[in-house]
């Protein structure tokens, strides 16, 4: 059997799907999250889930939709402790990551299952993925999907500066309340794909590689969402490809290829804020002493190399530590 | 107690208006009223409530006796959200995300804006307005991270202009800005009063907002101490130096993860 093959199997077609919807949705409500600097959210609301699913072992239902109702009361929960709390919540978060992953493999236990059930949700099983699994998670997907860019300019005015989104009469604990319950169903989309325990990666690695580049929080949105597609359906396909030789997991390998792709664009992004903070214009002061350069044999001018910084009505040619300004024959010292 | 025409109606009135946080009072018995068009300073120590005072005003405080009036309306029933524009105090234009001026200005339109649809020529024509009026026009599409302090403080001003408040309310919009700024920030201020905006402003110190104030408010341990003519800051600092509250607030390190007798009157809406 071929790599080609591999896709004409049904398995393999509803986990490209899965992936995709994933790939879309938790970069999309990560964005908001990543905004109000609450990275660690879908790890938190990720270890209530296991519980979820635990319940869903125990009780015989559908984990996926245990895990739904666990996970967003669990979010619920951490969101009132933080917004009540008057730390940052990060205790009230490590109480509830450690409750949910102890009662998780507790009711696991007590349900008669195994380790090996319990790792199908805790890091992903994208094989084992039925017709129905395909269904609600595009339906959750597209849920998120929804309220999340359509309600952009309101989570955006939340996230940024809630204080002023209450006096501009809006309901800000509505809307936090409505990111903590957005991220708990995406958590549960991704289950499938890149397991509970990693969830988070794909929720704030493509928000981190995204805002590298971008300058606003638009294109950061799209281009996280750009990214976690391009990570879930590559890291798919990688695993799938690999998986002739050795034993490879598609969830490890979605989230290592996000990581690669942040480190690639990491760089760029150094370049980048350096530059913008080496041109950035300098603040027109008036009264300073003026002083020209004794002798310079160089000629400054737009392809000289050095980096030529607004300064008022001219520009200034940066270069050893000098900031010189063109004045008739000769350069002012500025 | 609602007049007649909330046009006319001013924009804040305090009655015997107390606050309490924590359960301690720190506003007791606070009268004011800013009338329409008046551009009002709140002057004072730290920790004389003077903060707190614009926190129940916005509504983001709750007060715990006597009435709160925004524009005739009892606060509690105050529904026009979008006639009342706020600067908050020293909180920083940027999140973990970054963002454009335009964008961050952008977001002052919310309280206008429909659930669900795109903004339109009125809510752009707005944006451009503000930052025209607080000179950064030509810097709309940088990252506001990008800017300096003051810069940043004037595209918090901008937000709040965004959205064509009829009563603007800042809190120490000049708390870390060097004097230049200050100054565009009070052309700003000064453009807004000739379009007919109430202002009520906290400061630390005035410079050169002095001639745009009307009337003086100094604030001393909760209470009003003057209210009256412009005063600078050199007189309402005369006579008191030093800071009202300095009882350090008590941090211990178990995880309070409630507060449940500080469960706030607003938030059951």
């Amino acid at each position: 059997m071929s790599f080609i093959d591999l896709f004409s199997l049904g398995f393999m077609q509803r986990a490209l799907i899965a992936a995709l919807l994933t790939g879309l949705a938790a970069p999309a409500i990560g964005t908001f999250i990543v905004q109000r600097r609450l990275a660690l959210l879908g790890d938190g609301i990720g270890h209530v889930a296991v519980t979820g699913v635990a319940l869903g072992l125990l009780t015989g239902t559908s984990p996926t939709w245990t895990a739904v109702v666990v996970a967003v009361l669990g979010a619920v929960l951490m969101e009132l402790i933080r917004e009540r709390g008057h730390t940052n919540g990060d205790v009230a978060l490590a109480l509830l990551f450690y409750g949910g992953l102890a009662g998780g493999v507790l009711i696991t236990g007590i349900a008669g299952q195994g380790a090996a059930t319990l790792q199908a949700y805790l890091f992903g099983s994208l094989n084992s993925i039925s017709s129905a699994d395909v269904w609600s998670t595009a339906v959750l997907a597209v849920v998120v999907l929804t309220v999340a860019l359509g309600l952009s300019p309101q989570l955006f005015a939340v996230a940024s500066d809630p204080d002023f989104a209450r006096v501009a009469g809006l309901r800000v604990r509505g809307y936090n309340l409505l990111i903590a319950v957005l991220a708990a169903v995406s958590i549960t989309v991704a289950m499938r794909t890149v397991g509970l325990l990693l969830v988070s990666a794909l929720m704030v690695v493509p928000v981190a590689t995204s805002q590298q580049v971008a300058r606003s929080f638009r294109t950061t949105l799209l281009g996280a969402m750009l990214v976690g597609c391009a990570a879930s359906v590559g890291g798919l396909f990688l695993s799938a490809w690999l998986s002739f030789r050795v034993s490879v997991a598609p969830g490890p390998t979605i989230v290592l290829l996000a990581l690669a792709m942040f480190t690639a664009t990491w760089p760029l992004g150094v370049w980048l804020r350096r530059r913008s903070r080496l041109m950035a214009p300098f603040p027109e002061v008036n009264a300073t002493p003026h002083r020209s350069t004794d002798d310079h044999p160089h000629d400054h001018g737009q392809d000289c190399g050095h980096p030529a910084v607004p300064h008022g009505d001219h520009v200034d040619y940066v270069h050893d530590g000098h900031r010189h300004a063109v004045h008739g024959e000769h350069y002012d010292e500025h | 107690m609602t007049s007649p025409d909330p046009r006319l109606a001013p924009p804040v009135v305090l009655d015997r208006v107390s606050v309490a946080i924590g359960g301690r009072p720190i506003l007791r018995d606070v009268d004011l009223t800013v009338r329409p068009g008046e551009v009002v300073t709140l002057l004072g120590p730290n920790g004389s409530g003077k903060s707190t005072l614009v926190r129940a005003v916005t509504g983001l405080l709750p007060h715990t006796r006597g009435d709160v009036r925004l524009f005739g309306t009892p606060i509690e029933d105050f529904t026009d959200w979008r006639r009342l524009g706020f600067v908050p105090q020293r909180s920083t234009a940027s999140g973990g995300v970054p963002a454009t001026v335009r964008e961050v200005v952008a977001s002052g339109r919310v309280g206008r804006r429909r659930l669900l649809r795109p903004s339109g020529p009125a809510d752009r024509r707005a944006v451009e307005a503000a930052l025209d009026v607080v000179g950064l026009a030509d810097r709309a599409s940088y990252g506001v991270s990008q800017l300096s302090g003051g810069q940043q403080q004037r595209v918090l001003i901008a937000r709040a202009l965004a959205g064509e408040p009829d009563l603007l309310v800042l809190d120490e919009p000049t708390a870390g800005v060097d004097l230049p700024h200050q100054q565009a920030l009070a052309d700003a201020l000064g453009r807004l009063k000739a379009s007919g905006a109430t202002i009520v402003l906290v400061a630390h110190e005035i410079g050169p907002m002095m001639p745009l104030i009307d009337r003086t408010v100094v604030m001393r341990d909760g209470r009003v101490a003057y209210d009256g003519p412009p005063l600078t800051q050199e007189v309402a600092s005369h006579t008191h130096h030093h800071d009202d509250h300095d009882v350090p607030t008590r941090h211990d390190h178990a995880p309070h993860v409630a507060s449940p007798f500080d469960w706030e009157r607003r938030s059951s809406q």
